[in-house]
């Protein structure tokens, strides 16, 4: 992995070295030349560390009060927030770092698409991170289930019973899942153990998607391929681990204030209910970060045709690298791409505002709209636009416009130009 | 690839073998796995449930526990029938006469798996375009027989296995 060799100083260093090569990993971590334009959309990654730890140290410890038993389950989080010392502020972080993860995941996710990280040679790391992300999303939908609300409990059902809509089988495979005839004391057993099952597959997952960013390199905000190391490069450590260091601290800020000023904002009411499984809430949504998704699955007035959309809704962004067939990485220098990115932002804000909303008049026909351009995106623009669209001309290296005697791209293309 | 025909040789019997033998057993380990997750015994042990229907007034209902799941039991008025018998079959997304849906000689009996056959919420009576139940989760519409009538819910609810114990018992499952 490392681009130079390296010795150990101390002989005791030397001597472990030599049989577990661990000093030579965090010497390539600390050296890994970074291209030295990364802006803030780049520090997601750290900050999405950071988030994962959290979640698994607070998940831990919620775990030594906590009971996943259907009758006991609530009064145990209640317990917990009442009884158990700093209970209250183990469990808002968890439940609102839930919530941060996601936030920090999809500007991480929107990053890529922007600046075009998802494309040759980057398609392995894209797609790790996106089965990240699908580990998220059911570890969140299970720990959401855990604290035995009517959220948790009707969130349960109605997710679990999208399987049932698979022909022949849906209905033996939703029992199995269940565990029951209904969603019960076996289902919320199994929900604890694989919630706290999955960090630990998003952590293994996590050293592979860095494993394969440090074979090509990051990407950079003018994304060009670039000499590693070279004048294009900084070291890893402390340029970049300062960087990160001073964006995390900002969404630390953020954070706390969510826990500490509003920890139940992005929650439900509901689901301080105990769960009954005779009443279902009269308006059930999901979490704000599975709301876009929601949407899709309720603008098919067809069950089966909903869910397939819904899934394939995420499923269509594993081959997005070969959608694409711009050979320009960063939207900076696609004029046309940007304003499709653009649109696609706010479609996707779109699609989680009507998903919050009820299913009918203007926001089934706003679902509907924003259902077609999402798939439209990327199933029409990203090939079309790649093909037809003309680029801007993209500079030789990360240094030639500031060399040149300014950032600006404008004086990067007459550069360019002249060449 | 040669043109000449391999031939099978023992070694090739031999890894064949080998790959199916381990198959099977690593089938064998897994199937336990996997089933494990299937209804205990203790969840079927609660598969029959038996309810007192006396009390039920004509055009009332009441909701009962069944596996975990609502069973909606409703005594319905001879107006009530005679508008779910009135429809026109053509008219239903999933065509069911109302007569197979009750016990011939118990017309007024209605018992039926209260849960939403679109993604399992359970229904309100008396609400809904069509006098029967509305889901309020997506807004699928049943009838007063329970059949869906408009919205995301591909089938009619589901009428579970019931009989009558006594004129005055019903036992579900």
């Amino acid at each position: 992995m490392s681009d130079q060799e390296y010795t150990p100083k101390s002989k005791a260093g030397k001597w472990f070295n030599d049989r577990l090569p661990l000093l030579t990993l965090g010497a390539h971590l600390t050296d890994y030349p970074t291209p030295k334009n990364l802006n803030y959309w780049w520090t997601f990654g750290g900050i999405l560390t950071f988030c994962l730890i959290t979640q698994i140290v607070t998940g831990i410890v919620l775990a030594m009060h906590y009971v996943a038993h259907a009758d006991l389950a609530f009064a145990s989080v209640e317990h917990i927030m009442r009884d158990v010392n700093y209970g209250w502020l183990i469990r808002y972080i968890h439940s609102n770092g839930a919530s941060m993860f996601f936030l920090a995941v999809y500007i991480h996710i929107f990053r890529s698409l922007f600046y075009g990280s998802y494309k040759s040679p980057r398609e392995v790391i894209w797609i790790i991170g996106l089965m990240i992300y699908l580990l998220m999303m059911a570890a969140a939908f299970m720990g959401y289930v855990l604290p035995w609300g009517q959220m948790s409990f009707w969130g349960a059902t109605v997710i679990t019973n999208l399987f049932s809509a698979i022909p022949l089988v849906g209905d033996s495979i939703t029992t199995w899942l269940w565990g029951a005839y209904s969603v019960d004391n076996p289902t919320l057993n199994r929900f604890f153990s694989l919630h706290y099952l999955i960090p630990f597959l998003i952590l293994g997952l996590v050293v592979l998607h860095i494993w394969a960013l440090h074979v090509p390199g990051n990407n950079n905000p003018v994304g060009i391929d670039i000499e590693k190391p070279s004048k294009d490069t900084v070291p890893f450590h402390p340029y970049i681990t300062i960087k990160d260091a001073f964006a995390l601290l900002v969404f630390m800020i953020i954070f706390a204030g969510f826990v500490f000023f509003t920890p139940n904002v992005l929650g439900h009411s509901d689901n301080y209910i105990p769960a009954n499984p005779l009443v279902t809430p009269a308006h059930i949504v999901p979490e704000w970060y599975l709301l876009p998704f929601y949407a899709i699955l309720r603008s098919v007035p067809d069950k089966l045709g909903g869910v397939i959309l819904m899934f394939s809704a995420i499923f269509i962004l594993f081959v997005l690298p070969w959608l694409d067939t711009s050979k320009v990485r960063s939207a900076v220098f696609r004029p046309i791409y940007r304003q499709f990115f653009w649109i696609l932002v706010i479609d996707v804000l779109m699609l989680g505002y009507v998903g919050a909303m009820p299913a009918e008049g203007i926001y089934l026909v706003l679902a509907r709209v924003g259902t077609i351009y999402y798939f439209l995106h990327f199933i029409v623009v990203m090939p079309v636009v790649g093909y037809l669209e003309k680029t801007e001309p993209i500079p030789m290296s990360i240094s030639e416009p500031v060399l040149s005697g300014g950032a600006d791209p404008s004086i990067a293309r007459k550069v360019n130009d002249k060449a | 690839m040669s043109k000449e025909e391999k031939k099978v040789n023992r070694r090739d019997f031999l890894f064949t073998a080998s790959y199916t033998v381990g198959a099977v057993g690593v089938g064998a380990v897994i199937w336990p796995m996997i089933d494990q997750m299937n209804p205990d015994k203790a969840q079927q042990a609660l598969a029959t449930t038996e309810v007192d229907i006396s009390q039920i007034e004509p055009g009332k209902s009441i909701t009962v526990l069944w596996r975990g799941k609502p069973v909606f039991l409703k005594r319905r008025t001879p107006e009530e029938i005679a508008e779910a018998r009135s429809v026109n079959l053509d008219d239903l997304p999933d065509p069911q006469k109302d007569e197979e849906r009750v016990k011939e000689g118990k017309d007024e009996w209605l018992v039926m798996l209260g849960v939403c056959t679109h993604l399992g919420c359970v229904p309100l009576k008396d609400k809904g375009d069509y006098n029967g139940w509305f889901c309020p989760c997506h807004g699928s519409h049943y009838d007063v027989s329970g059949r869906i009538r408009k919205g995301p819910a591909p089938t009619n609810m589901e009428i579970p296995k019931f009989e009558f114990v006594d004129t005055n018992t019903i036992k579900i499952g």
